[in-house]
């Protein structure tokens, strides 16, 4: 079966959508972009893939289950039991990891082998638990799922035994580099499909039938396209590289079609851009070599908050009276935020002003570009962020008048929608040109 | 999208070229001898400058905005920027006038390694740039030397009035002039200043017709990056010289010979081959990184068509010559008519004509963050352009010499998608 591909590879994570020939969105995949391209590209297009087959099969399934009703929730559990597969397959990997960071230290205390075994059976112990039905999970990532649990088992341990925390922590730095610079650390689809498979006792066999069909598909790339900023490392040709503006442009052109006005806050930097009726690009704006008002700005108030990135926006949101922070600049930004906390003013009230002095940089950036026309997109990993976004619709309001803002739950997959759509362009003019 | 048309290897240099170098070493082994020679010094600016009337009284001009635009290029910026901080010369300020105070500071080495000699008069000229006014002022506490004001009306209906030609020739008479006598120990002679001009009004001839060669597809010369060396005889110290009427006329002949043979133009990493973008350019360049930026359009094929920093001294091609027979209004004139004292609207109809006249895919602002002369207004220029000329405007911010304001990845981000913006709008392209 014939795909195309789109790979957004951003400062911050890696983004990749399979587009079926049609055009359907068939599978969607992320990573973290931090330690290496060339794998981060990889392993985004690898989860994209296997969420493809996962569309696929529950397409199939659909098709032939004796009871369509129960389809959706069969193929909940069965993906439930292949993630829980692949991270047991990252742990794995770790585990070795850890090993041999640990068996490279010159000064080992005796008790450390049995702490990171301990640690690494209990992390083991807790899969199923991890992957259950219902069970929420605040990442996406095994670095932040197993980070976490790591470094909580072995501050216990540390606690315990008196073994220095450090020592547990810098192996684990160590090691989660590894595992993410593997692309074969998260396992195979066939090998993961069949235990998840053989852990659904009972299924509908026919479930059986769909994952083998899929399984025996050969997926057969046509056309790839790359975006973000580390584009230029993607191993396509340069004819299949496309700026961040124009697929951001097109991306939000697909997901909502009157869209006439795109704002995309990414971790380095904020576009603002107008479209025409057919997606194409009219004008943009971006900001200069101040990354002020950008998605790293709020990972940076994180930091000074000991707060997890994913924490700001809820707790944002609960605010009341929001102070009023003026600086954009992120370092004036923290020193403000240190005022307003030795003042005694509220977590909450502060986060939201940071929020809004984001959003004002942005709009500063909008006006530049030609103003918020109807309807309005906001796209990027900072839409996910619900304080960012109330912040933003109120000041569009103040400063356009209504506007319908659009949101999309993929909104961070926007730029690679984008690049897979001019893969897709691209593979289809080949194809005319073929068959001319 | 086609591969990215590739600069061939570099070119060798035109005869034009070396005749330049050997004209501008001339010029700075004179400067340095001066205090020997005793030829006598002025210090002025580029826009409207009055070089003509100074060579008439035997005046050797210096330059400071092209000694701190040499200095960029030649990496010494920052270091001179720091020294003027240090001396309390803010971050946001015109980093020209920083370079040239931390270059006096540090020796007043001029750019090609000789010292530069003090000066025997500060001639300002003033055209659009309130800044030039505090700069001077700055330099006469420095050499404690006599200062010459030439005020000049700004262009606020698009249009030079008599009464703003008489003002400005009044002064002339009053004020410049009599400085001038004071300064070099001689007479005005009026007739030597009508020889000069007529040498400028020469010159100024064939510079037009090269610029306007970028009217042919493909385009023989870039006028922007390119423009930068064309430009740079007629709008310093040798307007008005034989080695000027010589420089353009060979020049000319060049780039005739350029358009004979079908070529693109030449680059410091060889010749455009293919010119898939044509742009006008609105803004000085980045002086700090010159050649990364050239780089940047020229890995696109992108070719600048036409520019307004090209005018910056004179905008020539609006039909204005230095006129032999009427010199002192003459030089009114061309002091009310440099680019950066033009009004809004003008350089609007300017940069639309300019689309238009020489068929571009669209314009780009390089908008300066130190320079409010050029860039106060530009986004509305933009959106002005854009709608009258109905192709896209791309915008991207540096600065002239501050190398800290200048972000390669984000300007290369934005030029490649002004570019691609440009190709996607293209009728009848799917990708």
């Amino acid at each position: 079966m014939n795909y195309t591909v789109g790979i957004d590879l951003g400062s911050t994570t890696t983004k990749a959508v399979v587009l079926g020939e049609d055009g359907t969105v068939l599978g969607r995949g992320i990573t973290n972009s931090r330690s290496n391209y060339d794998v981060a590209c990889q392993v985004a297009l690898s989860e994209a893939l296997i969420n493809t087959r996962f569309s696929l099969i529950a397409g199939e399934f659909r098709g032939i289950a004796r009871d369509p009703s129960q389809a959706t929730t069969l193929i909940g559990a069965l993906e439930r039991k292949f993630r829980a597969e692949q991270y047991r397959s990252q742990l794995r990997v770790l585990d070795t990891e850890l090993r041999r960071f640990l068996s490279r230290l010159l000064t080992r205390p005796p008790a450390a082998a049995a702490i990171v075994d301990r640690i690494v059976e209990r992390m083991h112990g807790e899969i199923d638990a991890l992957y259950a039905e219902g069970a929420r999970r605040k990442s996406d990532f095994f670095r932040d799922l197993a980070g976490s649990r790591y470094l909580a088992l072995a501050e216990d341990e540390a606690r315990a035994t008196g073994v220095s925390f450090d020592l547990l922590a810098g192996l684990f730095d160590k090691a989660i580099l590894d595992v993410e610079n593997s692309a074969e650390a998260a396992g195979h689809f066939d090998q993961h499909a069949a235990v998840a498979l053989a852990g659904l006792p009972g299924a509908d066999p026919a479930l059986t039938t769909a994952v083998a069909r899929v399984s025996a598909l050969t997926l057969e790339q046509i056309g790839s396209v790359g975006t973000g900023y580390g584009r230029q490392r993607l191993p396509f040709p340069e004819g299949r590289i496309r700026s961040e503006i124009l697929c951001h442009g097109l991306g939000a052109h697909a997901m909502f079609p009157h869209t006439r006005t795109v704002l995309d806050i990414g971790g380095q930097d904020t576009k603002a851009i107008q479209v025409d009726e057919q997606g194409i690009v009219t004008s943009f704006q971006m900001n200069d070599r101040c990354a002020a008002g950008c998605g790293r700005y709020l990972g940076y108030i994180a930091d000074e908050m000991s707060l997890g990135l994913h924490e700001l926006g809820p707790i944002a949101i609960q605010s009341s009276a929001p102070v009023r922070i003026n600086s954009t600049c992120t370092v004036f930004a923290g020193a403000e935020l240190r005022e307003r906390l030795s003042l005694g003013e509220k977590r909450e009230d502060i986060l939201a002003g940071l929020h809004r002095a984001i959003v004002l940089r942005a709009m500063s950036l909008l006006a530049r570009s030609g103003g918020v026309k109807d309807e309005f997109t906001f796209t990027g990993g900072v839409a996910r962020n619900q304080a960012a976004v109330a912040a933003l619709v109120k000041l569009v309001n103040e400063n356009y008048g209504a506007r319908t803002v659009n949101i999309s739950d993929d909104s961070i997959y926007t730029g690679a929608l984008g690049a897979a759509l001019f893969a897709l362009r691209s593979a289809g003019s080949r194809e005319c040109r073929r068959t001319a | 999208m086609s591969p990215a048309p590739t600069a061939a290897a570099p070119a060798r240099k035109d005869d034009s070229q070396v005749r330049q170098k050997a004209m501008i070493a001339r010029h700075f082994d004179r400067l340095a001898a001066a205090p020997e020679t005793g030829a006598r010094t002025a210090y002025t600016f580029v826009p409207g400058n009055l070089t003509e009337l100074l060579l008439s009284f035997d005046v050797l001009p210096v330059l400071p905005e092209i000694n701190a635009l040499q200095s960029a290029m030649r990496g010494k910026t920052a270091e001179y920027i720091a020294i003027a901080e240090k001396h309390g010369h803010s971050e946001d300020v015109c980093t020209y006038v920083k370079s040239d105070i931390g270059m006096m500071k540090s020796g007043n080495i001029g750019p090609t390694g000789q010292r530069l000699p003090s000066p025997d008069l500060l001639l300002l000229s003033y055209t659009g740039c309130f800044t030039f006014m505090k700069w001077f002022e700055l330099l006469r506490e420095e050499y404690h030397c006599p200062v010459a004001m030439l005020h000049v009306p700004y262009q606020a209906d698009g249009r030079i009035t008599d009464a703003m030609r008489t003002y400005v020739v009044d002064q002339l008479k009053q004020v410049v002039i009599p400085k001038l006598e004071e300064v070099t120990g001689r007479k005005y002679d009026e007739d030597r200043l009508r020889e000069h001009l007529a040498r400028s009004a020469q010159a100024e001839d064939d510079l037009v017709w090269v610029l306007q060669s970028a009217k042919n597809v493909p385009s023989p010369i870039d006028a922007y990056f390119g423009a930068v060396y064309y430009v740079g005889p007629i709008f310093s110290a040798f307007r008005g010289t034989t080695d000027a009427v010589d420089y353009y006329r060979e020049l000319r002949e060049e780039i005739a010979e350029r358009i004979r043979q079908g070529k693109g133009p030449v680059t410091p990493e060889g010749e455009v081959e293919r010119e898939r973008f044509r742009v006008v350019v609105e803004g000085p360049p980045n002086w700090t990184s010159f050649r990364q930026f050239w780089k940047m359009f020229a890995d696109e094929g992108a070719v600048a068509v036409a520019s307004t920093y090209s005018k910056v001294g004179g905008v020539y091609d609006l039909g204005f010559r230095h006129d032999p027979d009427h010199p002192l209004e003459t030089l009114a004139d061309y002091c009310l008519g440099c680019y950066t004292n033009l009004s809004l609207p003008t350089r609007i109809d300017l940069l639309t004509r300019y689309v238009s006249e020489y068929r571009a895919d669209g314009f780009l602002i390089n908008s300066v963050k130190s320079c409010n002369s050029f860039s106060a207004g530009q986004l509305h220029i933009l959106r002005e352009v854009e709608a009258r000329s109905g192709r896209p405007g791309g915008f991207i911010e540096s600065d002239l010499v501050d190398p800290r304001y200048f972000s390669a990845a984000n300007i290369k981000n934005r030029l490649e998608s002004y570019f691609q913006m440009i190709e996607q709008k293209r009728p009848g392209v799917a990708s």
